[in-house]
């Protein structure tokens, strides 16, 4: 396959993860900033949320205040933003079209029927009624289905071969990252400790990481009690069972990666880091994660993640 | 025997109580369906054409959703027995056509002869003087032709233009028959259509066919677009996934030891034959325009060195120019010994004087056209000129008489369309892909695309003027 071909299908993964990642954060936030202040509500919510979207240097730059319209015109609609959802719809578009052939017809509809919908969102916008919420939440809800429908496309259709391959290694090196960047900037809140401290103020937080990532239900599933701090860690961290924990992010990467080798007939860097990474995760204990330091532990990974980035392109992408 | 309808075009149904035998299936057809149901087709097919059409309008700009390009429900029809003559005649023109490429950058045994002056063929923009003595592989030089067909009457058809270069259009062929199957299977299965469907295939093995003789037995082929901003983007990703190809841009190109290189996930992969959808000019920055970031560098070079085939060959436009076109009956003549079976349209070299004579005298009834314009510019279309232009023009004519020709107002034959109204005539024209290979291989697929003036009495049927497709069938005579 064109090393290009594989590129363009990676990043195309990686921004349509990106744009859904990004449109939970909005729907998380703007819940948890919508209740009074005693329970959590405040405007640094708005700040976590450029944060955790990893935008908040440049959004800084615009010397604009911190409030919810403008990190939301600065999440969704902003050009300058690299990672504003319309950042991500459009660079995911530009790749789908470049390999229009690799997808199925259903992927690049999903992809164009979103795109042509946030224009029609910003035409809107523009004429001062964007704003209002049911309309965001209306266009929010939109980009999540596309996510879903780019990748029950692609699960349903498309042929299990180097194709598919680079577009869920996309998919998982995207999310892994979004994970690891939501846990840090909460990454307080989850500390032991704090529950004395915080009480029942933060549980709202906790909640809110879960909801971020649609695991509230699945958290009662798996540990059957209220939310304590620790677990949400433990299951964003360490739960294979988790679909956007670091540990099933890394078990689907290696997945992958092996099957690639496998039809490439060779292992490389990008094998041997990718292993090595899952092993660490699943030796992994909670406990000394706490002791040596949560935001550590979550920096070190998120430097690691992008490594792993850097020796696949090596690998297959620059010969 | 020419029908002739009653605005004097020659009607390929015919009237109204006598079709043609070839159109009295669909005539009967056309006149038990409904005016509604017609209707709610035509409406399907707009649907239909959206979705592809998404995909169309995409890599054209923004407002590409609203220029779709029109697509008639109604199929042009020809007896087998009518496209066999056409088929010899497509193939005995694309036959000279290679072989005068062949001569004319080999022994040039032509302009010995003095058949075509020197001049028109060595000072010719289209010429490459950069391939003079080079032999194509397999001395195939126009691999896929598009050749512009019109008709006048039930017997003739004529050749409007030879493209040689890279003809467009293919998809349109494949994807409106798509939709004529989904929007009507009885009419299909009243007709006993010939398919077109193996159009990749033909080309494909026709590609593999003229692969370097050192090349490998299995031959790895690619498409080379300039990228998805060009507006046939969508043709190239269409032929290349219908191909089983790769894709590529010059980017993901590269020559070593004048040997061409794609970049993959498993290292650099050797492209044997490459399907270019771009221009000669930009094909190679070191030989060509040198601000060329679509080409490759050093592909000429690899190409010359016989490590590579490029189709269609480099320097073919020398062959589908419009002052050549006017000696090609000579040029068919000359080489395969043969009257020509298609023919010109008739055309006045105004180098030369008695031509030059007539042509002032019957301007306001001639179309004049520069020999290296395209587009309509620099033309002349008498009938409809005001009397000043004709003056200017005269002028112009005068001053540099060689860089002219004129023709009559071609009367472009007209098949019924579904419009608003009903059932009309408009007038059609036809571009049949005709396929060269290895060892004097050709290949016609039997269909090609009928583009229509959609507007009433419109003779243009260019897209960017309103102009549209319909299905193009052949089927078995009565």
């Amino acid at each position: 396959m064109l090393a290009r071909t594989a590129d363009n299908l990676y990043w195309f993964a990686r921004y349509v993860e990106r744009a859904d990642h990004v449109a939970r954060i909005i729907e998380a936030t703007s819940r948890l900033a919508a209740l009074p202040r005693a329970y959590g509500g405040a405007t640094s919510e708005w700040e976590s949320a450029l944060i955790s979207s990893g935008v908040i240097e440049r959004f800084n730059e615009t010397g604009k205040e911190i409030n919810e319209s403008n990190a939301i015109a600065f999440l969704v609609v902003d050009t300058d933003n690299p990672s504003s959802i319309h950042s991500c719809m459009e660079a995911a578009r530009r790749n789908a079209r470049a390999v229009r052939t690799a997808l199925t017809i259903e992927t690049w509809e999903a992809v164009n029927a979103a795109w042509l919908e946030l224009l029609r969102y910003e035409r809107e916008r523009a004429k001062g009624r964007g704003l209002e919420r049911d309309d965001l939440g209306r266009f929010l809800a939109l980009v999540k289905k596309m996510a879903l429908d780019v990748d029950g496309s692609a699960y349903r259709m498309m042929l299990r071969s180097e194709a598919f391959y680079f577009m869920r290694l996309g998919h998982f090196v995207e999310r892994a990252d979004n994970t690891a960047r939501l846990l840090d900037v909460k990454y307080h809140v989850l500390l032991p400790d704090n529950e004395a401290v915080g009480g029942s103020l933060d549980y709202f937080q906790w909640s809110a990481i879960l909801r971020a990532v649609s695991a509230n239900t699945a958290y009662h599933w798996v540990y059957r009690e209220s939310v304590k701090p620790w677990l949400v860690a433990d299951l964003l961290i360490l739960r294979a069972e988790m679909p956007r924990s670091l540990t099933a992010c890394y078990e689907n990467i290696v997945r992958w990666l092996d099957l690639l080798a496998r039809d490439y007939g060779r292992q490389g860097k990008a094998q041997r880091h990718a292993h090595a990474m899952l092993a660490k995760l699943q030796a992994a204990d909670l406990k000394i994660i706490f002791q040596n330091g949560l935001h550590e532990f979550i920096e070190g990974f998120i430097a690691d993640n992008d490594r792993l980035d850097i020796v696949m392109a090596e690998q297959y992408l620059v010969h | 025997m020419t029908k002739l309808s009653e605005t004097g075009f020659f009607d390929e149904m015919g009237a109204d109580a006598a079709p043609r035998e070839v159109y009295a299936r669909l005539a009967r057809w056309l006149q038990d369906t409904p005016p509604e149901v017609l209707a709610s087709r035509r409406a399907q097919a707009e649907l239909l054409f959206r979705r592809i059409g998404i995909t169309f309008a995409v890599y054209g700009d923004k407002d590409a959703a609203e220029r779709l390009i029109p697509f008639d429900i109604i199929p042009r029809l020809f007896a087998r027995s009518e496209w066999s003559r056409l088929e010899q005649g497509l193939f005995q023109r694309v036959k000279a056509l290679n072989m005068f490429l062949t001569d004319v950058y080999g022994k040039q045994e032509i302009l010995a002869a003095g058949i075509v002056p020197r001049d028109l063929v060595l000072r010719n923009p289209g010429y490459r003087p950069e391939m003079a003595g080079f032999r194509a592989p397999h001395d195939v030089w126009v691999h896929i032709a598009g050749i512009d067909v019109i008709r006048v009457d039930d017997q003739d058809f004529y050749v409007l233009e030879d493209n040689a270069r890279t003809p467009s259009g293919v998809s349109y062929m494949l994807e409106n028959r798509e939709a004529m199957l989904r929007l009507f299977p009885d009419l299909f299965m009243d007709h006993r259509v010939a398919p077109v469907d193996d159009y990749p295939d033909r080309l494909l093995s026709s590609l593999r066919s003229v692969a370097p003789y050192s090349a490998p037995s299995e031959p790895t082929v690619a498409v080379l677009t300039p990228g998805q901003y060009n507006s046939a983007y969508y043709e190239h990703s269409f032929l290349a996934d219908k191909l089983g190809v790769e894709l590529v841009e010059g980017s993901d190109l590269f020559v070593h030891d004048n040997i061409v290189f794609m970049r993959t996930t498993t290292g650099p992969k050797r492209v044997d034959v490459i399907y270019r959808r771009i221009d000669d000019e930009f094909l190679d920055p070191l030989a060509f325009k040198p601000d060329s970031v679509l080409g490759v560098p050093g592909l000429l070079a690899a190409y010359q060195a016989g490590n590579v085939t490029l189709a269609n060959a480099v320097g073919t436009g020398v062959s589908d120019d419009k002052a050549i076109y006017t000696y090609m009956p000579e040029i068919i003549r000359f080489y395969t010994g043969e009257e020509p079976i298609l023919k010109n349209v008739p055309t006045w070299r105004c180098r030369e004087d008695e031509a030059l004579a007539y042509v002032l005298d019957h301007l306001p009834e001639l179309v004049v056209k520069e020999v290296n314009g395209s587009g309509g510019y620099g033309m002349l279309v008498g009938p409809h000129a005001s009397k000043n232009a004709i003056a200017e023009f005269r002028a112009k004519l005068k001053h540099d008489p060689s860089n002219f020709i004129a023709q009559p107002t071609l009367s472009l034959s007209t098949c019924p369309v579904s419009v608003e109204s009903g059932v009309a005539p408009r007038h059609v024209d036809l571009r049949p892909f005709v396929l060269s290979g290895a060892n004097g291989m050709v290949s016609l697929t039997p269909g090609g695309l009928t583009r229509v003036a959609m507007k009433e009495g419109s003779l243009v049927v260019n897209s960017s003027q309103g102009g549209g497709t319909k299905d193009t069938w052949v089927i078995d005579d009565a």
